[in-house]
């Protein structure tokens, strides 16, 4: 696939970046956004983690030390909704922003506008939830889940604001997915088929048409929640023909293609890299379309996993547990797809490699406890147990957060223009790397033994990896301040960075410079 | 239709299978690992369990082992000309149908035990369980026995003032007594928000819905003390509600049984009986403190804007007949609940008594006690 | 801004629209689906109007009645028997047994629920306390009918049937219209039970 690289001139219709701060605010440049998607969900990522190491520090040893339970349970909800919400999603979306133009050719996204608007409303939505921790009541305290009726007749006031902020989350989502979408869909470079488009593209296409089907309903679920609370209605309300279990299907509608969506640009971000420093095209670039369209069909049909404890008639259960199960066939074929892509590759470990390969691997750990969780039986043993914290946390850290990790230190140097310190990239890989590991592999036991979730304390058998998994996530937590100043270090400057920044990179914007000019592909490039 | 899938030749392969795979290799590591259990469904659980991890261990050895080959095998310095393949669609479809295959070897068992799971017929003992914030209520519907279940863990163990004991935030005043042997029927709601039992022993859980009701059914095999926990988060103290249940013998079931019923008559008794001021305070500190303390404080001090005090309270010392009505009835809008379910007439009047006589409100108030009598008044239909 | 581009952003608009009215559809589609699948475990809150599944010669089904008042509601609440030994195909009448036990006039709903859940679709009801509010005043007594029969189609696997009952205190509650016929001297009382605020001070 042959590009013509598009020279760098002051044309005359084409301006630098405005000055002064009131830029940020009023970008319509899909790279400025990516930058402020991308350094809120950084500074979102730091703040949930701040919440998790309060949890960790709580559960260091048995007994009440640091906080009451009132409060944990406010620390896990808010822990929850911030990762989910303001790091992992925005993160994502930042580097759709950045990427999926320069990838396909585009001058910038389809609506420029809108995008800026989709990105301001996030600091708003999480200045209202933050601040829902200084309200009367505290902050929502009922999971990041919600069930009702302790979200609804037993919640606190700021529920209500909590429901504000979570129409506005999805706003966002659904107007950034609605630009990703017709971005791909109408302005890609004339040749470029969409059996031709990276996989990044890929990946995020899927995505933002999942976005598109379930944020909507997550919208339902929590207009509901408002009207039972405030209006009067019986949604959710037994005593008034409504069933708290109605809650859990429509809010896992949601929330399981909504876990998809927090993977699928990985799995984009992971092949680019394994490609790349493979030196060694992808194998099965259609399989791997396949496989993730078929993963995000089938994410419409499992959601009852989460709720084999209900209820539900056997019929029901079996169906759910054979669907889910099923998942784990394309999610298979794509890593075995990566590793033979690795198989008699040319391969180095820059930092970027790194975290791809540990993505590869961590993430299909988490995958196996997800399939031992699909096994409907013995989930009844592992259900709400840090079994399942363990299996979620392994393929949302080691595996979403590992793979923006790996995104950043791949393209940093096309956004900037300088190279990341390789030494201090490796350093920061290693200590994750461990300190990933050490806080959540333990979590499997410690399910498996006996510990529920969501609790403050716990009884004296669960002490011993309690603590080791507490020491583990200060470990972590530790190391993303270590890259923090990678970032900032890296911005503000180092070694200069060439065009195709690394050998065997491939894609149209490798053949731009770094860093990237303000607006790239003014004029589309060929593509054979 | 899963028994006419599995031939006897495959029935007996099936099982040799999951007899190795689930044998746990690894005695020393039993800690880490899920319980056996102690029913005939919690060992097929187990074994099941044991299946799908070995199962994954197998396949994450094989493909990790190839990753692993080629992270060291094809570095660019060992082979700086890479490989061009980059599709194979024999290879492709291969690693497509086997893992498909896999699953379906493994869906074949676990679908087995579920449908024996789902076997919902009449227990030869029923009993309605019931989730409250913070604490199990059992009804044996047969023998009409009745009775609440807390935890009694100091709550100084868990402020870390005392030295926590064996069975820290497993420990509770009346266990679920049941025989060995029987077909134990459980018939689970709630009385507020979504709670979940569990007892990993017996491999049950199930959600406890308010306005809803699940069942779940086991047969214990071996007597014993299991305990269990709430696996839905309820609010603040869902750490704080386990779940224990005793497996004796037919006839200490029996004896307990007719215990129970008995001690029901003498609390009926007592109800009649002639309280002293004393008697009543000294009973009422240990109402206090299982039911009170955790919003209250020992000190009768609640906490600034959240629990009201009780020590020099105007309520509790000078308007004995509000006092009664806010435990009966709670308060709306607060979390302050009803007690008027969970205590007996006797625990009742003790608990205000003692409020009303404890941290020197016996001094400063109008010195009403309450006595059960005043209990069984007040329940009286008011015309 | 092409053509083709602004297509999409139509199309993809209205599917955003198209989802969250779905996501309302879920609720009235929720029954459905369980009805037509069969896979139904919720009880009609309204009586049966299904005619002729009278049969002569159906089979034993033991039915078990449980009670609960939710959250402490402080009404009496007991069935008048616990358990009843019933034929398939033939209607019985079971009572409950209620009693206001405060000073207050206080309205309740009964809301039922039935396990095994594939037994509900097959459980239908002629008359039932559940389809409306009960009113009691204060001190006053009722014994409650239920008029329920099992149709001949109930699966051969069920021999026990629980038959659970919750009684909501809904005095507070804005009008619920959910059944066929309800009270027409309601409560049109404006608080609404909201979410347990903490006081400060008794």
């Amino acid at each position: 696939m042959s590009a013509v690289i598009e020279s760098h001139n002051h044309d005359d219709h084409h301006h630098g970046p405005a000055k002064g701060l009131t830029r940020w605010l009023y970008t319509t440049n899909h790279k400025d956004i990516g930058s402020l998607y991308l350094w809120f969900s950084f500074a979102m990522f730091l703040i949930g983690g701040a919440m998790a190491l309060v949890i960790r520090a709580e559960l260091f040893q048995p007994g009440m030390q640091i906080v009451e339970p009132e409060f944990y349970n406010q620390m896990l909800t808010l822990h929850g909704l911030i990762m989910v919400f303001g790091a992992v999603m925005p993160a994502f979306v930042g580097l759709a922003n950045w990427l999926v133009p320069m990838m396909v050719g585009a001058p910038d996204m389809a609506l420029p506008r809108m995008n800026n608007l989709s990105f301001w409303i996030l600091p708003f939505a999480f200045f209202i939830l933050l601040s829902s921790l200084f309200m009367e009541g505290g902050a929502p305290n009922f999971g990041w889940t919600f069930y009702a009726p302790l979200s609804t007749t037993y919640a606190p006031p700021s529920v209500t604001f909590f429901i504000f902020a979570v129409h506005i989350m999805g706003a966002s989502s659904i107007m950034g997915s609605i630009n990703v979408i017709v971005t791909i869909m109408n302005m890609r470079a004339p040749g470029m088929t969409l059996m031709k488009m990276p996989l990044f593209v890929w990946s995020w296409l899927i995505t933002a048409y999942l976005l598109i089907a379930v944020m909507p309903v997550l919208a339902g679920a929590v207009t509901m929640m408002l009207m039972d609370i405030h209006f009067g209605t019986s949604f959710f309300n037994a005593a008034g023909g409504g069933d708290p279990v109605l809650f859990q299907h429509i809010f896992w509608f949601f929330g399981h293609p909504e876990v998809y969506i927090m993977i699928l640009p990985a799995f984009g971000i992971a092949s680019h890299i394994i490609e790349t420093f493979s030196r060694k095209q992808l194998f099965g670039y259609a399989s791997m379309v396949w496989a993730m369209a078929s993963i995000a069909i089938l994410s419409f049909v499992v959601w009852a996993h989460h709720m084999f404890t209900v209820g539900l008639p056997l019929a029901a259960e079996l169906f759910f547990m054979w669907a889910t199960m099923l998942i784990a066939v394309p999610t298979g074929v794509k890593v075995f797809n990566w590793v033979t892509t690795m198989f008699k590759g040319s391969i180095t470990y820059e930092t970027p490699m790194l975290f791809a390969i540990a993505f590869v691997v961590l993430f299909t750990i988490g995958g196996f406890s997800g399939l031992m969780l699909a096994i409907t039986p013995a989930d009844f043993q592992y259900h709400d147990t840090y079994f399942v914290v363990a299996h979620f946390h392994y393929v949302l850290v080691p595996g979403s957060i590992f793979s923006i990790m790996a995104a950043v230190y791949y393209w940093i140097p096309k956004w900037t223009g300088n190279m990341y310190d390789e030494r201090l990239g490796k350093l920061h890989f290693w200590l994750s790397f461990v300190g990933v590991n050490v806080t959540f592999f333990p979590q499997h036991w410690i399910g498996l033994a006996g510990m529920p979730r969501r609790i403050p304390d716990y009884a004296l058998q669960f002490a011993d990896w309690n603590m080791i998994s507490s020491v583990g996530a200060f470990l972590f937590g530790a190391s993303q301040i270590l890259f923090l100043f990678i970032v900032l270090k890296t911005v503000m400057g180092g070694k200069k960075a060439t065009p195709e920044v690394w050998e065997g990179s491939r894609g149209l914007e490798w053949t731009v410079e770094s860093p990237a000019p303000y607006h790239t592909f003014t004029t589309p490039p060929k593509v054979s | 239709m899963f028994r006419k899938a599995t031939t006897s030749v495959n029935k007996t392969l099936l099982s040799g299978l999951i007899t190795l795979f689930s044998s746990n290799m690894f005695a020393a590591w039993d800690d880490l690992n899920m319980t056996e259990g102690v029913t005939a469904i919690s060992k097929e659980v187990f074994d099941l369990h044991m299946l799908i991890f070995w199962i994954c261990v197998v396949i994450g050895l094989v493909v990790f082992g190839i990753m692993f080959y080629s992270m060291f095998a094809f570095t660019k310095k060992k082979n700086p000309s890479p490989a061009s393949f980059h599709e194979n669609t024999k290879l492709e479809l291969a690693w497509t149908v086997v893992p498909f295959l896999i699953l379906v070897f493994m869906a074949i068992p676990a679908s087995n035990t579920l449908t024996k799971i789902y076997d919902d017929t009449e227990g030869d003992i029923n009993i309605q369980v019931v989730g409250y914030q913070w604490k199990w209520q059992y009804k044996y519907l047969e023998d009409d026995i009745d009775f609440f279940q807390n935890l009694t863990t100091d709550w100084d163990e868990i402020y870390n003032k005392t030295p926590k004991g064996e069975f820290y935030l497993e420990e509770v005043d009346e266990a679920v007594v049941i025989p060995v042997g029987k077909k134990i029927r459980f018939l689970i709601t709630a009385n507020d928000v979504i709670h979940s039992w569990w007892m990993p022993d017996f491999a049950i859980k199930q959600d406890a819905i308010p306005g809803f009701i699940n069942t779940a059914w086991t047969i214990v095999d071996e007597p014993g003390t299991y305990r269990g926990k709430c696996t839905e988060l309820c609010g603040k103290n869902h750490g704080f509600m386990p779940v224990v249940v005793k497996v004796v013998p037919q006839d200490e079931y029996d004896a307990w049984v007719k215990e129970k019923k008995e001690a029901a008559f003498r609390m009926a008794e007592l109800t009649e009986k002639e309280w002293s001021v004393s008697e009543l305070t000294e009973r009422g500190e240990g109402v206090y403190l299982k039911n009170c303390v955790a919003c209250h404080q020992v000190n009768g001090q609640g906490i600034t804007g959240i629990f009201p005090k009780l020590a020099g309270s105007d309520i509790v010392l000078n308007d004995k007949a509000r006092n009664i009505e806010i435990l009966m009835e709670g308060v709306q809008g607060a979390a302050m609940q009803s007690f008027a379910n969970q205590l007996s007439e006797v625990d009742m009047a003790s608990v205000i008594t003692y409020t009303r006589q404890a941290w020197g409100n016996a001094d400063n108030g109008d010195g009403e006690i309450v006595v059960p009598k005043d209990i069984v008044e007040y329940k009286k239909p008011k015309v | 801004m092409n053509e083709g581009s602004k297509k999409t952003i139509r199309t993809l608009c209205f599917a955003v629209l198209g989802m969250f009215t779905f996501s309302f559809a879920l609720v009235p589609l929720y029954n459905v689906f369980c009805e037509v699948t069969g896979l139904n475990g919720k009880i009609e809150l309204r009586a049966t109007n299904v005619k002729n599944i009278e049969i002569d010669n159906g089979r034993d089904v033991s039915v078990q009645f449980v009670s609960h008042n939710n959250e402490e509601m402080p009404w009496t609440f007991k069935p008048s028997e616990d358990n009843i030994q019933i034929k398939t195909g033939k209607y019985h009448t079971a009572t409950f047994y209620v009693k206001n036990t405060t000073n207050k006039r206080m309205v309740a709903q009964a809301i039922p629920s039935v396990a095994p859940s594939n037994a509900a679709a097959h459980l239908k009801k002629l008359e039932c306390f559940c389809f409306e509010q009960q009113e009691l005043a204060p001190g006053e007594d009722a014994l409650l009918p239920v008029r329920l029969i099992f149709d001949d189609e109930l699966p051969s696997s069920i021999n026990s049937v629980v038959l659970s009952y919750t009684i909501f205190d809904v005095t507070d509650y804005n009008d619920v219209e959910f059944t066929q016929h309800h009270n027409d001297d309601h409560h049109h009382d404006d608080s609404h039970h909201d979410g347990h605020e903490m006081e400060p001070s008794i």
